[in-house]
């Protein structure tokens, strides 16, 4: 069990970066506490598998430190951090039975026959293995494969925390919700820190307790799959969660709040101190498509918005309209009326966020 | 590529190839077939003699003595050298200059023709003007490959192994380096030793070069001629005369055209037969 | 820099290289010098034995006729396992497995075998003696190996571009010319590569099909024996004069080859 601090940690793959484009991973500080169930979520390249292999230590950090429970961990190889990773593509010990495969890091320890014996069928129990013992391992499916992999990590006692890369990635589709099941119930039974990566948020939301999101080499957010859904703190966490993304408009400030096209948009008197007190190159409101109000008929304070088009998707339905000219899509129930020709609608101001420069402003208000 | 199509028109592509390696093969093996059947005094004396020459070949003590030779030879080349290029092809750097380097040098044995190897040995074994004879005849051992059949032996050994040794070894890297890195990364998880990581991980994953090299070694030292021909001619005695050079006198030397024939013949199938042997062998043990 | 890596490997590049060392070595001493005693370098630098290489017209010859036949060999190989490869590629047809297997037996044949065969075929169609005879006697072995690498090749490259291209209007001819070709430009590389080499290395056929014209420089080479004794410093200059093409096509193909040892096909 360990609590992994990352203090200060940044890396960039050339010898001598220049400027924050050559960073992978740009300067951060977080801490992953003991136990949890972490997920990193970010598209490719923002630089999950390469702070994953920094944790884990197959990759040395250019700058910064790697603690585990307050001792700084850079210089000690992976087999001295009692990590165990499992990779995206599923590695297994081809000449070696599932067996030998699950018990391979234990006799490496030099651990005797008779535990070792106890451990991997406890392990080969819990993910479902059992039948599958004597077999030899190149003969096994992908997810079979890949239930090895992850079993490899957790049939070692003195584990301190086991990192995921993407790992159901090559697993079908109708096979993938089983094994994250398992992977939570494992979770739950061993109380070992997991940290998970992946590309697929809602992976991340069923797996983990809280997520941290990377986008650009930074952790934009880390927080429960509700905080990041109700409170984006970045544009680009309104837009990869949820389905579909945050809506998000340029606007600009005006008298008593925001605007864009011939749409006015009032703010709170702290909100507009906020934005007066950090001039922003790029200001932006974002909406969730679930919060904005939809009015059955016209209302004094609503904005008049063109229906585009509708599309219905069983449980919900996604109203496409056209507000001042910007896109803007809008979640409603399936039994909720739908406006034809024009709708009128309202943003919550409890629901409307403001970003400047990617970044969510706070008036502290609420 | 599974997705190939049926097409019998696809014969016309093939059939420059076929016409050529025909020529080339068939019509000569016929030859050979022709000439192991027949007693031949000249152009127009033939006598069809059956499996005569057949009978009298395989009961041939000479051709007994080479065979013996010649497969001592091939299984000391295959012992030696593909353990050897396998322990080389481990120690080669990945990448970088040196790896370039060192690809270059490993390749320059293969590129020189037979007899300049030949010759180069020739020349370097000599204790009079050959460094290795005379570093060796210096420090008090005494070395003649001319002279003494073990040093012959020795010496031809040494030379196959300087000659070939970077093909098994160049195989066998190239088997290396389809290896992904996961393997590695994962080995290094579960803290696997460096025994433990080429036993499991590397020799499994070069099976399938190994096998070329190991065929492609046992056929081409089954078949040596020109280099112990060029270091002793064969000699002292008969101690290095292999195969090729026995069937070589017989056809070219002495003119014995049906026995050589029916050598012939005899020479090809017995290649045929380990070579078939060695691929079944090597595949089966896969299928495990 | 891991020492137990490094230092077997340089034993072993020295072990190679060492011997060549000597050679070179020898080429550029006299005979006098040779035959006095043993020196690590020449106290007497001579070009002497590479000025009788350079000069003397049965010596140079040799090389000429060694490369023109190896040249010849290498383009016949290609252009015929060319369009073969594609057909194993692309197509099943009727014997193609058995087909293959036969080609790939052909590799196995020892060349002592077709030694008196090749003779008495070559003589009799009146090609005893010229270049083209030990162009397609080297057939033989180079042709399966040709189409063998090149297969390997042509089957990374993905059916849907043969297919586009005759969506779009080409001929076979032009397809395989312009598209195909250029493709596969590292595995027409690496085959030349080998089919050069092996070709350039073999002895016992290319002596026995020759005997004054083509008369390649391993056959010059083993017959220097004069009344004098052997030649060796002029011996040695010719041996590190077929040492270099191979070298100098080593170092031109050499990313080539690498790549194509990549693939593990060779």
């Amino acid at each position: 069990m360990a609590e992994i601090r990352l203090q200060n940690l940044a890396h960039s793959y050339s010898k001598q970066p220049t400027g924050p484009e050559d960073y992978a991973i740009r300067e951060m500080s977080h801490i992953w506490e003991q136990g949890g169930a972490y997920a990193l979520l970010g598209p490719s390249g923002c630089g999950k598998s390469t702070l994953l292999n920094i944790i884990s230590g197959l990759l040395s950090p250019s700058e910064g430190q790697v603690m585990f429970d307050s001792r700084v961990v850079n210089d000690l190889s992976p087999e001295q951090r009692n990590i165990a990773q499992v990779f995206q593509f599923p590695v297994v010990y081809d000449t070696m039975t599932v067996f030998d495969n699950l018990a391979f890091p234990l006799r490496n320890q030099g651990m005797d026959e008779k535990k070792v014996q106890t451990k991997v069928q406890e392990i080969a129990d819990v993910l479902d293995l059992q039948p599958l013992l004597k077999k030899k391992a190149r003969n096994l499916t992908a997810d079979e494969k890949q239930k090895v992999s992850m079993g490899r990590g957790l049939v070692r006692d003195d584990v301190s925390a086991i990192l995921f890369d993407e790992p159901l990635t090559v697993i079908d589709p109708h096979l993938k919700w089983k094994l994250r099941r398992k992977l939570k119930q494992i979770h739950e039974q061993f109380n070992i820190t997991m940290v998970y990566v992946t590309h697929d948020q809602l992976e991340a939301s069923t797996f983990a307790d809280k997520i941290a999101v990377m986008y650009g080499g930074a952790i934009v957010q880390f927080g429960t799959p509700r905080e990041l859904f109700e409170k984006p703190q970045h544009t680009f966490v309104g837009y990869f969660i949820g389905s579909p993304g945050m809506n998000l408009i340029e606007v600009t400030p005006q008298a008593g709040g925001v605007g864009f096209g011939d749409v006015h948009l009032p703010l709170s008197v702290a909100m507009q101190q906020r934005i007066a007190e950090k001039p922003a190159s790029s200001l932006k409101i974002g909406i969730r498509p679930e919060f904005v109000h939809v009015w059955d008929g016209p209302v004094d304070d609503a904005m008049c918005a063109e229906v585009s088009h509708v599309e219905d998707l069983g449980t919900y339905k996604i109203l496409n309209l056209r507000l001042a000219g910007h896109p803007l899509k809008v979640r409603i129930q399936e039994d909720k009326p739908v406006p034809e020709g024009q709708a009128w609608i309202s943003f919550p101001s409890q629901w409307l966020m403001v970003y400047a420069d990617e970044y969510l402003l706070e008036s502290g208000h609420e | 590529m599974n997705n190939k199509v049926q097409n019998n028109k696809a014969w016309w592509l093939v059939l420059p190839v076929f016409l050529l390696v025909a020529f080339s093969a068939i019509i000569p093996m016929m030859t050979v077939v022709n000439y192991s059947v027949q007693d031949i005094f000249d152009q127009s004396s033939r006598y069809f003699v059956g499996t005569d020459w057949f009978r009298q070949v395989l009961q041939d003590p000479r051709l007994h003595d080479s065979l013996l030779r010649q497969f001592i030879y091939s299984a000391c080349v295959l012992l030696i050298e593909i353990p050897l290029g396998i322990a080389i092809a481990l120690c080669m750097p990945t990448k970088g200059r040196w790896s370039s380097l060192c690809l270059i040098v490993m390749t320059i044995p293969l590129l020189i023709p037979f007899n300049v190897v030949g010759t180069i040995w020739q020349i370097f074994g000599r204790g009079d003007i050959g460094l290795l004879g005379y570093v060796l005849n210096n420090v008090g051992i005494s070395y003649n490959y001319a002279a003494n059949a073990s040093d012959a032996w020795v010496t031809v050994l040494i030379i196959d192994v300087w000659h070939w040794t970077s093909l098994v070894a160049l195989l066998c890297y190239s088997g290396l380096r389809a290896i992904p890195d996961v393997y590695y990364q994962a080995a290094r998880i579960d803290r696997a030793s460096s025994w433990a990581v080429f036993r499991h991980i590397q020799l499994p994953k070069m099976k399938s070069v190994l096998l070329i090299a190991v065929m492609l070694r046992f056929m081409d030292s089954f078949m040596i001629y020109t280099e112990p021909f060029v270091l002793t001619g064969g000699g002292p005695g008969n101690s290095t005369t292999f195969l090729s050079q026995t069937l070589t006198t017989m056809a070219l030397g002495q003119f014995d055209l049906g026995p050589a024939a029916a050598f012939s013949l005899v020479y090809f199938l017995i290649i045929l037969l380990v070579s078939w042997v060695f691929y079944t062998a090597m595949t089966h043990s896969e299928k495990n | 820099m891991d020492l137990r890596k490094v230092i077997p490997l340089w034993i072993y590049l020295l072990f190679l290289l060492v011997p060549i060392y000597w050679l070179v070595n020898m080429s550029f001493k006299t005979n006098t010098e040779i035959l006095g005693g043993l020196t690590l370098w020449p106290q007497d630098f001579t070009l002497a034995n590479y000025k009788v290489i350079f000069t003397d017209e049965s010596w140079y010859s040799g090389y000429i006729n060694s490369l023109y036949y190896v040249c010849l060999n290498t383009v016949i190989s290609l252009s015929v396992a060319l369009p073969a490869a594609y057909a194993f590629s692309r197509y099943r047809f009727l014997g193609d497995k058995h087909l293959f297997f036969w080609l790939l037996t052909n590799r196995m044949a020892p060349p002592a075998v077709f030694l008196l065969p090749f003779f008495q075929l070559y003589s009799s169609i009146g090609l005893f003696d010229t270049h083209i005879a030990v162009a397609l006697a080297h057939c033989l072995f180079n042709v399966p190996l040709a189409v063998w690498i090149l297969e390997g090749f042509m089957s990374g490259v993905p059916k849907e571009i043969d297919e586009t291209a005759y969506i779009d209007g080409y001929s076979f001819p032009k397809f395989f010319a312009k598209i195909f070709i250029p493709l596969i430009g590292s595995g027409i590389g690496v085959t030349a590569f080998f089919c050069f080499m092996f070709s350039w290395v073999e002895l016992l056929l290319a002596r026995t099909l020759t005997s004054v014209n083509a008369k390649p420089i391993a056959a010059v080479m083993t017959r220097t024996v004069s009344a004098s004794g052997i030649d060796w410093g002029v011996l040695a200059a010719a041996g590190v004069l077929t040492i270099l093409p191979g070298m100098l096509v080593i170092w031109f193909v050499r990313n080539h080859v690498v790549k194509g040892f990549a693939l593990g096909r060779v």
